[in-house]
């Protein structure tokens, strides 16, 4: 990779040894990827819970929180995914204590670091969203996507160890959705159903995701009647990453890079094109319903809630009572806004529990199961559907109206 | 079989040696494996209830969320982790988790590596050559 002399400088050690070792790390992952030098970012975003960081991880975060102010803090805004818990509803969740000081340990290593603890995965409605050509340096998958897609920004996925690094560096190599020739379209999907629901949303990005098959792929939709929302596009993109490791999509005649279908279809090429219809929609539905009478626990999560949400969720649960565990998971900023309007009390006068902060398939959700006795669960996301049955859930993919049912009717699915 | 090699477009790590756990499917930490157990849990996997531990994974496409960049440096320092990983298309996670951790990956060929490879097969993988390769011993 061709270097500036401020980039030789860091390598050299002269800003420090976690700048060094920041630059080094960017150096061997953009070689491998075939990066020709560095891009500016604007934010870095780090995905960064202690069940993936383990005690080792968290240990590697404090030996750098330990240099000297100068050396240690990030240099652009750097800010953070849901953390493994919420503190205040830890025992609810029936955690350990060991998760939880590991918790603390990473949150003041990280604070030491001068990242700001947004612990969220909806910065894109809640925090600063990127702009069209914005170069970012973006953690979790749902976010990369939204903001390359709705907002036309760049970036790739990175990782904690990535992400921290651009928040060091202010730069991450440039390769992959940070170039013009990538962000062309790869394939077609013509959409005979325009989802109405969030959860249909969420099954369109999982069958899209399989169409695709990996991070190199951008599929282009064709056929939506209408401007999905902001909660629709985050619940298809969290999905179409989540199930094929997709960064970018173009929806035509919608998101800012495809205004005219020509704009994203190279010239002259012939692109695969697929078909996908609701009976496609409900096929997937019906393959994780397979016989499961009822569930153990209501989870909404992956991606955290918008207030508007909060306030869907919130206007279901009026007048009823769940009767099995029901969680409401959102963003530290968005809690205030729902305790304040009344939507976390009438959401927990039902029986539910409002989450802040934390990501339930981040948050030891294996351990918790264990804990719990929970072994099948119904979600109205896509995303979360296709990452719990490794951790030993039976998940099933409802709308949110069918799982407040479920959650009202003893965990009976009807 | 014997002997044959394989060559990648790129590489990390160091040179390693051992038994292959070969499927056509893909591969994230956090979705497919029960780190605790070192095997693949996800039910619909290809290698569900299959230990991966000490042994080199021939497998399809990165896939999942960014958790594994740190699960890999998490699954080294317990010492329950595969010996390295060769994929047909790595996406930048399986890059920059095998960089924090340093992990053996190569990645990019011109065949299907998964029809290459057979399972069980003793193999040589070595990301420091001028071109990375597996190798059948």
């Amino acid at each position: 990779m061709k270097l500036t002399d401020e980039e030789t400088a860091m390598r050299a050690g002269k800003f420090g040894p976690l700048r060094q070792w920041a630059i080094e790390h960017q150096i061997k992952v953009g070689t491998y990827l075939g990066a020709d030098d560095f891009v500016a970012v604007g934010q870095a975003h780090i995905m960064a819970d202690t069940e993936s960081l383990g005690a080792a991880g968290v240990e590697w975060l404090e030996q750098w929180a330990a240099l000297p102010v100068e050396q240690r803090q990030v240099r652009i805004p750097t800010i953070t995914d849901p953390r493994g818990t919420d503190f205040a509803h830890a025992a609810r969740l029936k955690q350990q204590p060991w998760m939880l000081d590991l918790e603390r340990r990473a949150i003041a290593a990280f604070e030491a670091l001068g990242v700001l603890m947004t612990d969220t995965c909806i910065n894109y409605q809640t925090i600063m969203p990127p702009v069209r050509g914005e170069h970012m340096a973006y953690g979790d998958t749902g976010v990369v996507i939204y903001s390359n897609s709705a907002c036309g920004a760049r970036s790739n996925f990175e990782g904690g160890p990535s992400a921290l690094s651009a928040g060091l560096t202010g730069r991450t190599p440039r390769y992959g959705f940070h170039l013009d020739e990538t962000r062309q379209a790869t394939f077609l999907v013509e959409t005979a159903f325009t989802p109405r629901d969030l959860s249909d949303w969420g099954a369109l990005g999982g069958i899209v995701g399989r169409l695709a098959g990996d991070y190199s792929q951008v599929p282009a939709l064709i056929g939506l009647d209408r401007v999905p929302q902001s909660d629709e596009m985050k619940h298809f993109g969290a999905a179409l990453a989540s199930f094929g490791s997709v960064a970018l999509f173009h929806m035509a005649g919608i998101t800012p890079e495809a205004m005219r279908i020509d704009d994203v279809v190279p010239s002259g090429v012939t692109l695969r094109t697929h078909e996908i219809g609701e009976s496609d929609l409900r096929a997937l539905q019906a393959r994780y319903a397979q016989d499961i009478g009822a569930v153990d626990v209501v989870v909404f999560s992956a991606p955290q809630l918008s207030l508007v949400e909060m306030q869907s969720l919130a206007a279901m649960l009026d007048g009823r009572y769940a009767d099995i565990p029901l969680f409401a998971v959102t963003s530290p900023q968005v809690k205030p806004d729902a305790d304040r309007m009344g939507l976390t009390a009438r959401i927990e006068a039902a029986g539910g529990t409002v989450l802040s902060g934390m990501c339930f398939y981040q948050s030891y959700a294996r351990e918790m199961a264990e804990a719990n006795g929970w072994r099948s669960l119904a979600t109205n996301s896509a995303k979360l559907t296709n990452i719990l049955g490794g951790y030993g859930y039976r998940p099933v993919l409802l709308s949110m109206e069918q799982c407040v049912a479920a959650a009202c009717a003893g965990g009976k699915l009807r | 079989m014997s002997g044959k090699i394989f060559y990648a477009a790129a590489g990390m790590g160091r040179k390693v040696k051992a038994t292959a756990l070969v499927a056509s499917d893909g591969f994230s930490a956090r979705y497919d494996l029960d780190r605790i157990r070192g095997v693949f849990s996800r039910p619909e996997h290809k290698l569900a209830g299959e230990s991966y531990r000490g042994r080199v994974l021939v497998l399809d496409a990165a896939k999942g969320g960014v958790a594994t960049a740190w699960m890999l440096h998490e699954m080294s320092a317990r010492g329950i982790m595969p010996a390295a990983l060769v994929l047909n298309r790595a996406n930048p996670i399986m890059v920059q988790g095998a960089a924090l951790a340093d992990f053996t990956m190569i990645s990019g060929f011109d065949l299907d590596i998964t029809k290459a490879i057979p399972n069980g097969a003793e193999v040589e993988v070595d990301p420091t050559a001028a071109r990375p390769f597996i190798r059948v011993a």
